[in-house]
């Protein structure tokens, strides 16, 4: 019993490690690799990872159906997941603040419309009117990162709206307000560095859902455009041989499951250190 | 209670309206939709002729405003791809999604509330882990990587489960699981969060105060004070839950809205993309507005409100 | 003393609350004792555990507060060994406590109703109907007007004062022999203060309540009390009779206490009016003699020797080594 509490609470430490370890290969990695992700090899077609019995080592993870290797596809997944959870939680984050510290701290009217927008965009449904846009404007990395960027910023909103309603009472910004301090400064230097623990929990949640949320586009054939690997891409293009070598689909989908995991993790470790602070 | 739902009317109005606009000017993100439906081959003319045939050529205003009237009388226009109207389109795939939305919602309540309350009850004990590790689990797998999961354990490997179609309760069974365990992380996390502020609070003190038993505090006077937030969340999990179905709906190949919005999103068929975004939008909106009068119902403060 | 004409002895109560590394002790080997129809007041400033002493008796601590007592004996039973379940049956029942804030007090989302009604229903084999005929009957006993309409009120729909006269209906609802009341009338307006101070008077005196009630207004305690118990930092520093402690205040700090209440006709020096210069002791000490050596203006040498103690002087007891002294020395 004991023993697997300790295990649970283990949890946390490795999520960070791991995390550390994951980004760094998909960063590093292709540096040391002899393959690279585009290189098709129509002759080495569908080999199996090495701990099979068919596996050999040239091929750590094996190849898809295009005889690519699926370990570099799988590092430079990696990459392209990191980069789109990164540039999305950093546009939400914009979007998101700029909006709910501006409704919060001015209120009235402001609010209504800011609260109006923030509803708005909570019914929208995010992967449908993803999905229509990145279809309709023809796909790239840059198109998913905006569509998600725009989409996904209502929690940034909604938390740093409550806080700076609170804080525009508070009495450290009335002293600013009463020496002279305009608007501007006092959100940016003194609301803002009150928001900040916030929005790096908030940030590392809408990092892993925009992730998820890329891998489902690429898995429905919209997202980031082939042959840019994609870990979303490759479980879509491995489950046609699925049947035949379910490896291609369990690789990718390990990796992606560990990457939100960890993200997620950390946010939550964040989180109960800062609230022992 | 009349005035604040009248009140909540008026802004969901208002929101319909907007999201309307939102949904008509989505076919605009590719610049020129008739150069688009003209496709790669089409040359200046037939988009022209196209144009004037969909009304593009028309000023936006008037655009928007003649697909808003129709959409009013419940004509959403032809579909390009399947050459039928829309609204026969919906009919005929929103119910199989809405079922299965539902039923996958009623199981995420069944596993979610329980184990939140458990949490919340007892935290850092064994049944507070573990849920906290399902749900770490659950938020961190995507649908579709769980479907595969699913469809290789109980129809590759063995053969318990059909893996696509939607004929028998066998169908739904596997695509239920999937959108349930989607929405259950977000409702744990907040009924163990509630529970816990709940069980904390002056009128559970009171309550000990005076002898009541503890299931009894737990289950009628805690419970009914946590359940406001859970109720509000679940209205819009499930809202979520709809139009995550496209994804699951993909995978089972079932024939519901969510398959409709990714053929007609692939195939570039604006007035049946037009359309199911505002219908999943304007189901998000009536649920909300259904979670105002339920808690109106729970909390006498929220019939209150003005 | 006869044992069995208390109502509740307490005997070497401590409260511990431990968080991270440190313990704090914010009650300290307090012994008490109150009689049936008696009414003992606890009288200390914020934070001095008089609180934590009345939620302790009823096992009610917060989570990370713990109790230790040698002998918490309420009539024939033994309270200290009691489960969570046997103090259950205890609570509302013979025991019943009110609260400071009836703001929060009170459950927002059940009427006033469901809420005095399932007091009995959990502890007597009563019907609905009896139950509800007693609330009726309660309700106009603490002196609130159409009971029928307010028993299908919600809290919110409600005064503080007329909440707070809904909690003490709750807690007379199974006809309890002790009352624990902490700072019952805090909240409130001064007006609505002197009225349930009354009707606290009056019920005791109906019921034949044992009643503890903790304040930290001396003005309200001189009302209402026939014992008086002085805390400061977790320790007991005087207690007895509320006559004698109260006209005859041994320890400084009971007597600067008194000295802050306003009274008509006296002027008070500003300076000895507004308040008690310095703080509480940190609670994670083990305070060696007197609790109030740091702000006692008397204070000498002695005062940190070990054996400084609560001593007694009949039924007066008092914790300092110069009882009296402050009061005697200005008066010369």
């Amino acid at each position: 019993m004991r023993n697997i509490l300790n295990t649970l609470r283990l949890g946390k430490r490795t999520s960070v490690i791991l995390l550390a370890l994951l980004v760094c290969a998909g960063l590093l990695g292709p540096f040391f690799l002899q393959h690279d992700p585009y290189t098709q090899d129509l002759l080495a077609r569908m080999h199996e990872p090495v701990w099979s019995d068919e596996g050999d080592w040239t091929h750590l993870l094996g190849t898809d159906h295009l005889g690519r290797d699926v370990l570099a596809r799988v590092l430079y997944g990696v990459r392209v997941s990191a980069l789109i959870g990164i540039s999305v939680a950093l546009m939400g984050c914009l979007i998101g603040t700029t909006l709910g510290v501006l409704g919060g701290y001015f209120g009235g009217t402001t609010d209504r419309v800011i609260s109006f927008l923030i509803t708005a965009r909570l019914s929208l449904p995010i992967i449908l009117v993803a999905l229509a846009v990145v279809s309709l404007a023809e796909s790239s990395l840059l198109i998913v990162v905006l569509v998600l960027g725009l989409l996904l910023w209502e929690r940034y909103a909604l938390v740093a709206r409550t806080m700076a309603t609170g804080l525009r009472q508070a009495e450290f910004v009335v002293a600013a307000r009463i020496q002279g301090c305009s608007h501007l400064q006092i959100m940016w230097h003194e609301i803002m560095p009150n928001l900040f623990g916030n929005l790096v929990i908030i940030g590392t949640i809408e990092a892993a859902m925009a992730i998820t949320l890329e891998a489902s586009l690429s898995f429905l054939g919209l997202g980031v455009p082939p042959p840019l690997p994609s870990l979303g891409l490759m479980i879509a293009e491995g489950k046609e041989h699925i049947l035949f070598q379910p490896s291609l689909v369990l690789i990718p989908s390990v990796v992606l499951f560990l990457l939100v995991l960890c993200v997620n993790h950390c946010g939550e470790s964040i989180r109960n250190a800062q609230r022992k602070d | 209670m009349v005035y604040y739902i009248l009140r909540r009317l008026a802004v969901s109005i208002l929101l319909i309206i907007f999201v309307s606009l939102i949904s008509f000017s989505l076919i605009f993100a590719s610049g020129d939709p008739a150069a688009k439906l003209a496709g790669e081959g089409g040359s200046a003319a037939d988009a022209a002729r196209l144009a004037s045939q969909y009304g593009f050529d028309q000023p936006l205003v008037v655009q928007y405003l003649k697909w808003l009237t129709a959409v009013a009388q419940g004509d959403f226009g032809v579909s390009l791809y399947f050459g039928r109207p829309v609204q026969e389109l919906l009919s005929q795939h929103f119910a199989l999604t809405a079922k299965l939305g539902g039923m996958a919602m009623v199981l995420a309540l069944l596993i979610a509330i329980p184990l939140g309350i458990a949490a919340g009850r007892w935290p850092k004990s064994l049944i507070d882990r573990l849920a906290m590790g399902f749900t770490a689990f659950s938020q961190a797998i995507p649908p579709f990587c769980l479907a595969f999961l699913l469809i290789i354990c109980f129809s590759v490997k063995n053969t318990w489960l059909p893996a696509s179609g939607f004929d028998t309760w066998k169908h739904y069974l596997m695509p239920t699981v999937v959108l349930a365990v989607f929405a259950t992380p977000a409702i744990i996390r907040l009924m163990k969060a509630e529970m816990e502020t709940v069980l904390r609070s002056d009128y559970v003190r009171t309550a000990r105060a005076m002898g009541l038993g503890s299931n009894k505090i737990l289950l009628k006077y805690a419970l009914r004070n946590a359940l406001r937030p859970i109720v509000s969340l679940a209205a819009a999990q499930m809202g979520t839950l709809l139009a995550g179905s496209v994804v699951v709906e993909t995978v089972f190949a079932i024939n519901g809205a969510g398959q409709l919005a990714w053929v007609s999103i692939l195939r570039g068929d604006f007035p049946a993309i037009q359309a199911l975004i505002l219908i999943f939008s304007l189901f998000y909106i009536a649920l909300t507005l259904c979670a105002d009068v339920v808690n109106g119902w729970l909390d006498p403060r929220v019939r209150a409100l003005r | 003393m006869d044992h069995q004409e208390k109502l509740l002895r307490v005997v070497g109560l401590n409260v511990d609350i431990t968080g991270g590394l440190v313990t704090k002790k914010v009650v300290r080997d307090v012994s008490f004792s109150v009689d049936q129809g008696q009414t003992l007041c606890i009288v200390g400033e914020s934070g001095c555990g008089k609180s934590l002493t009345a939620l302790s008796l009823l096992g009610l601590l917060p989570v990370g507060a713990e109790r230790r007592v040698s002998q918490l004996r309420f009539k024939d039973v033994e309270m200290s060994t009691l489960s969570q379940y046997e103090l259950g049956a205890l609570r509302g029942a013979r025991i019943a406590m009110i609260f400071q804030d009836p703001m929060t007090s009170l459950n927002p989302v059940f009427t006033v109703g469901t809420q005095l009604v399932d007091i009995l229903l959990q502890h007597k084999p009563v019907t609905r109907r009896e139950a509800i005929d007693r609330a009726k009957y309660l309700l106009t006993r603490v002196g609130i007007n159409n009971p029928e309409v307010r028993l299908k009120q919600y809290p919110h729909e409600l005064s503080g004062g007329l909440r707070q006269r809904v909690m003490i209906a709750m807690a007379l609802m199974c006809g309890p022999e002790l009352l624990v009341a902490d700072e019952p009338t805090t909240a409130l307006d001064v007006t609505v203060q002197a009225e349930l101070l009354d009707l606290l008077k009056d019920i005791q005196q109906e019921f034949k309540l044992g009643l503890i009630f903790i304040s930290h207004d001396l003005g309200l305690v001189a009302k209402i009390a026939d014992q008086v118990m002085v805390m400061y930092a977790g320790e007991v520093v005087e207690a007895g009779a509320a006559s004698e402690v109260l006209r005859n205040p041994m320890h400084p700090y009971t007597e600067l206490l008194l000295r802050c209440i306003p009274r008509p006709g006296h002027t008070v020096p500003k300076s000895v009016l507004s308040s008690i210069s310095g703080t509480i002791p940190p609670f994670e000490d083990e305070i060696v003699g007197c609790p109030f050596y740091d702000r006692c203006p008397i204070k000498e040498a002695a005062c940190k020797l070990p054996g400084v103690q609560l001593d007694s002087r009949g039924a007066h007891q008092i914790l300092c080594i110069k009882p009296g002294a402050l009061r005697m020395g200005e008066q010369q």
